[in-house]
């Protein structure tokens, strides 16, 4: 058994850019298959930008493997393709469209109707809400309903691997963790999850491994269960 | 008492509303049809218009791009017509389809590259495309006549018939825009149209969907030339003339007004807009000096009163809580 599976995503000094500034540094970690790891750290850290670089959709330079194999740098389709699914900062649902038509839009590169049923059916066993409110147009839901929206819509997509940024971003209490609590259930059922969390407790309760980031760079990995005190998470922080 | 009077007559009014623009576009179209004389000029105009911005709205309203520059699109089709017909003595309909494909050619020449620009620089690169078609329209006198443009151009016809008669005409490209309107709903509720509408939400948001964004923002720029094209040949078959001024900067123009006035992104919109637009200066005729001031106010008050044009105003009727 000495050939390991390799890691789901290997990030090898992933570095990102907008304009000219540099705003992620050459950023390392990996991910195996089945985990649920979090990434976290202050405003500005630099963990969206670790996401969408991840994806493709910002200027960067390194190495992203999936499952070994080299992603392209530069095609978030791509990395749609392979089941590498993001649920954007800030939710990115379409408002103007209906809610059956968002989560439609999940399952975009499928093409196959039997299957796009099986997929709708199981979000909405997960998220019933988003069934009774199908016809509506998807900018008149609430903040929550709108991220279960975002995840469904996700889901939609089969993913291999769920990226998520923030999904607590502007939500009640109970909402982020009716949420976080249906995220730990996929993770259960297998589903590798990757949540980028500003609410270092929320996501400590639910990850096996977290990376701390500070100005742009992966400064630190944590095992949830050693963190006793926040005061070790702090520093970071207030650095 | 009333008040369930009143929650009954809103409901029955709701469910009727998104009806409502279409029953008035429609009514004033037929009435001119049964009055006959100018207004039956003034509606044919307003209907290649309603064609123009059916395809502005699959471009601007679903993939939420922007063009200062289709008129140059219309202006190819439409001096492919006109030159191929009047000086070359085309049959219309070949020279319709040359016209077309003249058109389409240059849109995807223009498209490809300028499709790469955002917001605004898309709307400069695009308004220089309607520019330059207008310089060459107006410069190139061997072919286009110049300022002096191009007369009897023969109207559309199959064989030996033709659409000579006004009424016929309007009738004729009545026909055409509820095509034109019905392709431009089916498109909205395919596939391509929700990843146009997608795009339009968030680019980023959509590629992470797996949507090739370039591809899919050609493809729309492509249809919206294409509806555009058809206008342009239309307007020069109908007219049976053409000169620069007919595809300048003032088409680009009055086909926003009606976009924004008719309701940017809906279905109706584009007709709304286009028979509301054509007729609003025609209303204020008599009041000869202050015409342009009244049809300036008239503008200001429905975009203050409708801000999302006038075929998304059943919308803003409540339905009750418990309908």
């Amino acid at each position: 058994m000495s050939d390991r599976l390799p890691p789901i995503l290997e990030v090898k000094e992933l570095s990102a850019h907008y304009g000219g500034v540099e705003a992620l540094h050459s950023a390392t970690l990996s991910v195996e298959n089945g985990e649920f790891i979090a990434i976290l750290g202050p405003n500005g850290a630099g963990k969206s930008t670790l996401m969408r670089a991840v994806m493709g959709l910002v200027a960067n330079a390194g190495s992203v493997r999936f499952r070994g194999e080299s992603l392209p740098r530069a095609a978030p389709d791509a990395c749609a393709a392979r089941g590498v699914v993001l649920v954007p900062e800030g939710r990115g649902i379409f408002a103007p469209m209906t809610v059956a038509e968002n989560l439609e839009l999940g399952a975009y590169l499928l093409r196959d109707a039997t299957e796009l049923a099986r997929r709708r059916e199981r979000v909405l066993a997960l998220f019933p809400r988003l069934g009774e409110r199908s016809g509506q147009v998807a900018g008149s839901l609430s903040g929550g309903e709108q991220q279960m929206l975002a995840v469904g819509r996700a889901l939609m997509a089969s993913p291999q691997i769920l990226l998520l940024d923030e999904p607590s971003l502007g939500l009640a209490p109970r909402v982020t963790e009716d949420i976080l609590g249906t995220l730990a259930l996929l993770n259960r059922e297998g589903l590798t999850i990757v949540l980028v969390e500003q609410k270092a407790p929320l996501a400590l309760k639910l990850a096996r491994r977290a990376y701390l980031m500070s100005l742009g760079r992966v400064v630190a990995e944590i095992d949830p269960r050693t963190v006793t005190s926040y005061d070790d998470l702090a520093q970071y922080y207030l650095a | 008492m009333t008040t369930s009077r009143n929650i009954i007559w809103r409901d029955r009014l709701a469910a009727v509303a998104p009806a409502l623009p279409w029953t008035i576009a429609l009514a004033i179209l037929g009435y001119a049809f049964l009055a006959g004389g100018y207004l039956v000029t003034v509606m044919s105009f307003a209907l290649i218009y309603a064609i123009f911005v059916t395809g502005l709205n699959v471009f601007m309203g679903y993939a939420g791009q922007v063009t200062f520059g289709h008129n140059a699109f219309a202006a190819l089709s439409g001096y492919g017509s006109a030159v191929l017909t009047a000086s070359y003595g085309w049959q219309p309909l070949t020279a319709f389809a040359a016209g077309m494909a003249l058109a389409l050619g240059g849109a995807l020449v223009v498209g490809y590259p300028t499709l790469r620009l955002k917001g605004h620089y898309l709307a400069m690169a695009t308004l220089a495309i309607g520019l330059i078609v207008y310089e060459v329209a107006v410069q190139w006198q061997a072919v286009t006549g110049g300022y002096m443009g191009i007369s009897g151009i023969p109207p559309l016809g199959v064989g030996g018939f033709e659409i000579m008669s006004d009424r016929a005409q309007l009738a004729f490209l009545l026909l055409v825009l509820v095509l034109a309107t019905w392709s431009a709903m089916r498109l909205r509720a395919s596939r391509f149209g929700r990843a146009l509408v997608a795009i339009a939400g968030s680019e980023d948001a959509a590629r992470a969907l797996g949507i090739d964004v370039a591809h899919y923002k050609l493809m729309a720029f492509l249809i919206s030339a294409a509806y555009a094209a058809l206008a342009g040949s239309l307007f020069v078959h109908v007219v049976g003339f053409v000169s620069p001024e007919v595809f300048g900067l003032h088409m680009v123009v009055l086909a926003f007004t009606m976009l924004y006035v008719g309701g940017i992104g809906t279905a109706a919109g584009p007709l709304v807009g286009a028979v509301i637009i054509s007729l609003l200066p025609e209303t204020f005729r008599a009041l000869k000096d202050y015409q342009d001031l009244a049809y300036g106010a008239g503008l200001i008050l429905l975009l203050i009163y409708a801000p999302k044009g006038l075929a998304a105003l059943g919308r803003l009727i409540p339905r009750s809580k418990e309908s």
